[in-house]
């Protein structure tokens, strides 16, 4: 354990409860940091995989470009056209009934429409799918990438961190995708445009206008800033809320038989009303915003009147202009919304596109060779040639490690917790590669053995034991998608586990995640024996698999072992000693290194710490 | 519909801000509403008659509208916020209150997943109606009317040209949400089995690398992200094809309007000015008539929340105090724990557990359970803390049925060390003091001395490092030893113990077992067990098997006597080269 104090985070009283832990650090990937050419170097990551996401997709998107230039364009026609109708328009009706300016101006008013209608459903649709598609690539890409990772990685990152960059990070850049950007290159679009007509109708009167521009760019840029922090604030305290919410749910009969509900009550109220805070500071904010605006937009509006309508009588401009500018100033207001608004949804995706990018960036520290050598004939015979392993440079695990395991022979590893029994098995199942040295199958290195090669050569069954949403059935030949209902009854029935499974409501057709299909802890472990036996390994490693059997169900488990083990290489790590007494062979560890080495009989006539251990036992027993 | 109108009791504490916003929000539209009239007395007044008399009071009476609509739309968004939140913080707060209470048979049947929907997503739904939805629905009625009265004020033809195009507009709208609100459904639910798949293979990932795997997982996921992606492009498709409409209408009647308008302007019907506050007004229209289908589903969706949220607070907790439930004081325990003739099955499983069980624990004593896994022990052992109601018999304590004891004085005199150690993501401090809040550091300490879980102190902030889910992760042995600590540490009159030690090594079992023998000594103890190790804390042992004790003794009493006992218990009948 480490001695050394890290320095004590500032916590807030109310929050004394939750305790003291440095999660925003075990978060991250390597690849981020805090200091600033970290973030930049992040930053560059984040583009750099944007573009390599896009670039399939050059020329549709420039197809989209085409479309919303042609939309923006067409809907930019419609107080033009009014202003043409009013000025140009009416004055021949009056003069000489000729009603063909006024027609022609209508018609290019339907046109302008049927423009806009279908090039605004073609952008919509075609960007739509693009950017789905794009989700989809930059999905497959993270999870494919988690998958190449090794256990190392996970084991630090663990599998929430996983989950929330699949999903949570996900949705972030899906929300942009959903029409965020549409609306956000349109409405920034429009705007331009607009200032452009309202230059070109009366730069005077545009002048006017624009005057709002600093003011709307000052007040949005304040909106941003603030909104940014009190956004990520809501998200801290609906996190908290959702966390206490969940794990109060989840530990219920603790929290009922310790009568923990009314301090629950007192955390759960506070953490409530923290976000209720935030949201409201939040909401306000908006509010002030969304005031802000509007009445930026009715000040000019009634400038602009006030200046047309004073040009207008000088003759300086015409009232269609007048009316023209009063129809565009809404138009101009509105977009400048929703931009800011947006500018939350681009920050969080842009955030998550970083994190993604830095899970892209984590190297694979188990790599597949690049040219694997084959294994010869299965014969199983492992070999520790100078073996050197820690996970920190200042902690060595296994100083120094040698050690041979002859074909089809049974070695139980024996010692106190730390005394690296777990390392040498997931050595073995290179899990991890050793920091210095070879571990071999047959006298090929696992570095140069192919994945699928090696993982058919070496099963595990460890403490944990997962099973996936499927049937049992389908969990049993998880090692081997090609076995038969007969090879998977007789898996199930040679480890003890085929009567438990019939007892269920549909046998082996029994969905272990609906009801009625949930396993015990036992029942769990009988089921993983039966996979990795059915996976017929060359080499089978038992890592604590036999701690949740009760006492019946370990007897025939341990019958089982005795033919399944017979002939194969086995590596077996247990606290009990009932399974350690099937190996050929035991090694007592001690820091690494082997203290003791022999067959089980010998070493408990021999006196030493295996004889000690034996002893407390037997004495157990009685 | 009734349990929407039930929310009225959370909306009651807010109904006076309520008005409020109403009222701002009509003379908010009054003032907007007003704007395009003197847009149509600036061109028809000053402007026509070519005289700037006029102007300048025209300019500010339109000045001093927009700056009063600003401000009563600020001021009625500011009120919103505390209404909107404060209606969703209260429910969130009844609603975690509830749960709480709620006996754990109402816990095994309602995922956490689904509670938490109900306290976040459904209450957004709540909030949002509550908030916006409700108000609008007013505001947007009321803007349609006034508006459409002034269009038909102004020229009458066009007006009800004006007025007519709302009709379609509305169903559009009202089609497009529905359309719009499945689709997202659909989409949440399929992102929902994409982070299945994630959180299934992130949990199994040594699994999925020890049988090499990977292929197939990848190849799963990418079927369940593909299926998502097609969910999401069917609905873009539809808001492209939606959304282009909502243009569209409103452009035709401003067409209609314009070409209509000039005819009347030239005719003389209509003035030039009118013909701009026409145009003008009519573009306020098109928002309050599209947002109109909104607020429909969104009413919609609220009535599906509040049925869920109150499908849950409608549930009675089973249970709770009965009447006339009197306290049973720890000082005065003593820890005679009995169970009479009693009965269990699990809620809606059909299957008795416990067939007419009868068990005596003398004060002080401690006694083990055995039985193979899946015999009951775990149900039996939470029928003291009334965790569950025994379905017939009785439990009791020095004689008092349990459910005549207060709960919170019941279980205050029962402590219980599960069998999965449920750690909080709270302090260590916090997770052993869980039943016991004003314990002392030497409490503490005597307790985690007595589980051998003085580890803790060498955590990096000790006893305030944050473990758990969110915090530092503790091996499973580390975890049993904490809660049995969190048991010890109330000082119980009845200790429940749930296979303890199963997790932990021969080593530190026997040291734990040596500290827990000195608490055991004057603690009546019930304990599940499953080891012959475990056996040794106990004075007595029974052996549980289909439902009912069959054999109570000492261990080698029962050894001895009972086959079905050394069967379950004992480690030497043929276990392979005990005795080599």
């Amino acid at each position: 354990m480490t001695v050394q104090t890290p320095p004590k985070p500032e916590v807030k009283e109310s929050h004394a409860w939750r305790g003291i832990a440095d999660t925003e650090e075990a978060e991250r990937t390597s690849a981020e940091q805090d200091d600033a050419s970290s973030i930049k170097a992040l930053r560059a990551r984040g583009r750099k995989l944007l573009g390599s996401l896009i670039r399939p997709y050059r020329k549709v998107l420039l197809w989209t470009v085409v479309l919303l230039l042609i939309q923006n364009a067409a809907g930019m026609a419609g107080p033009l056209l009014v202003k043409l109708g009013i000025d140009a328009g009416i004055p021949p009706i009056v003069e000489n009934e000729n009603y063909a300016t006024l027609i022609a101006v209508g018609a290019a008013f339907l046109a302008a429409i049927a423009v806009e209608y279908l090039t605004k459903r073609g952008f919509l649709s075609l960007s739509g799918k693009v950017g789905q598609q794009i989700l989809l690539d930059l999905r497959r890409r993270v999870f494919t990438h988690f998958q190449k990772l090794s256990i190392a990685f996970h084991e630090r990152f663990t599998s929430g961190r996983v989950v929330a960059r699949l999903t949570s990070d996900m949705d972030a850049i899906r929300e942009l995708a959903d029409g965020g950007v549409n609306d956000l290159v349109l409405s920034a679009l429009s705007i331009v445009t607009i200032s452009v007509i309202l230059l070109v109708l009366d730069p005077m009167l545009a002048l006017v206008a624009l005057l709002s521009f600093p003011v709307m760019l000052w007040l949005s840029n304040w909106f941003r800033v603030n909104s940014a922090r009190v956004y990520r604030r809501t998200r801290e305290t609906i996190a908290l809320v959702i966390v206490y919410f969940v794990e109060s749910m989840g530990g219920v009969r603790a929290v009922q038989a310790y009568r923990r509900e009314p301090r629950n009550q007192r955390i759960f109220d506070d953490l409530n009303e923290d976000n209720r805070a935030e949201n409201v500071a939040g909401h306000r904010l908006s509010a002030t915003f969304a005031g802000g605006v509007k009445g930026i937009g009715n000040l000019t509006t009634a400038l602009v009147l006030a200046y047309g309508a004073y040009r207008v009588l000088h003759h300086q401009t015409d009232v269609g202009v007048l009316a023209a500018f009063v129809l565009y100033l809404r138009r101009f207001f509105d977009p400048m919304q929703e931009l800011s608004m947006f500018y939350n949804t681009l920050q969080s995706a842009n955030a998550a596109l970083d994190k993604l990018a830095g899970v892209l960036a984590e190297e694979p520290d188990v790599p597949e060779p690049a040219e694997p050598k084959p294994l010869p004939a299965a014969r199983g015979e492992l070999r520790f040639d100078r073996v050197r392993f820690w996970y920190h440079k200042d902690k060595v695990v296994l100083p120094t490690f040698d050690l041979h395991i002859p074909a089809g022979q049974t070695v139980a590893l024996v010692g106190a917790t730390g005394a690296g029994k777990t390392t040498i098995a997931k050595l073995v199942s290179r899990f991890y590669d050793p920091s210095e040295g070879v571990v071999s199958l047959d006298g090929v290195s696992l570095k140069d053995i192919a994945e699928p090669e090696l993982r058919r050569a070496v099963a595990m069954v460890t403490q944990e034991n997962f099973l996936f949403a499927g049937t049992i059935g389908e969990n049993i030949a998880f090692g081997r998608p090609d076995a038969t209902r007969e090879q998977i009854e007789e898996a199930a029935r040679a480890i003890g586990a085929h009567e438990f499974i019939t007892g269920l409501p549909e046998g082996y057709d029994t969905d272990v995640r609906k009801r009625g299909g949930r396993l015990s802890a036992g029942q769990r472990q009988l089921v993983a024996f039966a996979r990795a036996f059915l996976a017929d390994p060359r080499v089978l490693i038992l890592d604590e698999a036999t701690s949740s059997l009760d006492i019946p169900s370990e007897r025939l488990v341990q019958r089982a072992l005795r033919t399944i083990l017979a002939d194969r290489t086995a590596i077996v790590i247990a606290h009990r000693l009932s399974t350690v007494e099937i190996a050929d062979r035991v090694l007592v560890l001690d820091g690494g290194q082997v203290v003791e080495d022999g067959p089980p009989s010998a070493l408990i006539d021999g006196g030493g710490r295996y004889a000690k251990l034996h002893e407390q036992w037997q004495d157990s027993l009685v | 519909m009734s349990n929407l109108w039930r929310l009225r009791e959370y909306l009651r504490p807010y109904a006076g801000r309520m008005a409020a916003m109403l009222v701002l929000a009509v003379f908010a539209s009054l003032a907007a509403l007003a704007t395009p009239r003197m847009i149509q007395a600036v061109i028809d007044g000053p402007v026509t008659r070519a005289d700037d008399d006029g102007l300048w009071w025209l300019a500010a009476a339109i000045l001093a509208l927009g700056v009063a609509e600003a401000f009563l739309v600020w001021l009625r968004r500011y009120i919103q916020a505390t209404v909107a939140l404060g209606v969703e913080a209260d429910m969130r707060r009844d609603i975690y209150a509830h749960v709480q209470k709620l006996h754990a048979g109402f816990h095994d049947r309602f995922q956490t997943g689904q509670l938490l929907s109900r306290a976040t997503g459904d209450l957004g739904r709540i909030r949002r109606f509550a908030a916006w939805g409700m108000i609008f629905l007013v505001i947007n009625v009321f803007t349609y009317v006034a508006v459409i009265a002034q269009l038909l004020q102004i020229y009458w033809p066009l007006g009800l040209v004006v007025a007519a195009s709302a009709v379609p507009l509305f169903f559009l709208s009202r089609s497009f949400a529905r359309g719009y609100i499945r689709a997202s459904r659909a989409e949440q639910d399929q992102a929902g089995e994409v982070a299945n798949t994630a959180e299934e293979t992130a949990q199994g990932i040594r699994v999925v690398k020890a049988f090499g795997r990977s292929r197939h997982v990848i190849e799963r996921f990418e079927g369940e992200a593909a299926k998502l992606r097609d969910i999401s492009v069917g609905k873009v498709r539809m808001l492209s094809k939606s959304w282009s409409m909502f243009d569209a209408i409103p452009n035709l009647v401003l067409a209609a309007v314009l070409i209509g308008g000039s005819i009347a302007v030239a005719a003389g019907a209509m003035t030039i000015g009118e013909l701009v506050a026409f145009v003008t007004l009519q573009l306020m229209l098109v928002w309050p008539i599209e947002a109109l289908g909104w607020i429909i589903a969104n009413g919609n969706e609220a009535m599906t929340a509040a049925d869920r949220i109150f499908d849950v607070l409608d549930t009675e907790p089973a249970i709770v105090d009965r009447p006339g439930a009197t306290d049973l004081d720890r000082a005065d325990a003593k820890g005679h724990l009995r169970f009479e003739g009693v009965r269990f099955g699990y809620e809606g499983t059909g299957k008795e557990i416990l067939t007419g069980l009868d068990l005596d624990v003398r004060p002080g004593e401690t006694l083990a359970i055995a039985g193979v896994t899946g015999c009951g022990k775990t149900t039996l052992l939470s029928l003291a803390p009334r965790l569950y109601d025994v379905t017939e018999g009785r439990v009791t304590i020095d004689g008092r049925d349990v459910r005549d004891l207060t709960l919170s004085s019941l279980r205050r005199n029962v402590a219980t060390a599960f069998e999965d150690p449920t750690l909080f993501s709270m302090s260590v401090r916090e997770n052993l003091t869980l039943g016991r809040e004003d314990a002392t550091e030497a409490d503490i300490e005597e307790a985690l001395q007595v589980a051998q879980a003085e580890f803790v102190y060498d955590l990096p902030w000790g006893l305030d490092t944050r473990i758990g889910e969110q915090g530092l992760s503790l091996s499973g042995g580390q975890r049993q030893r904490l809660a049995l600590a969190r048991a010890v540490i109330v000082k119980p009159a009845v200790l429940i113990l749930d296979d303890p030690l199963s997790a932990l090594d021969v080593h530190t079992e026997e040291l734990v077992e040596r500290a827990l023998a000195s608490v055991l000594k004057g603690t009546t103890a019930l304990v599940a067990v499953h080891r012959p190790s475990t056996v040794a804390l106990a004075d007595r042992v029974a052996l549980l098997q289909d439902g009912t004790i069959v054999a109570v003794g000492t261990h080698s009493e029962l050894l001895e006597s009972t086959p079905a006992y050394r069967a379950v218990l004992s480690a030497e009948a043929d276990t392979v080269g005990a005795a080599a």
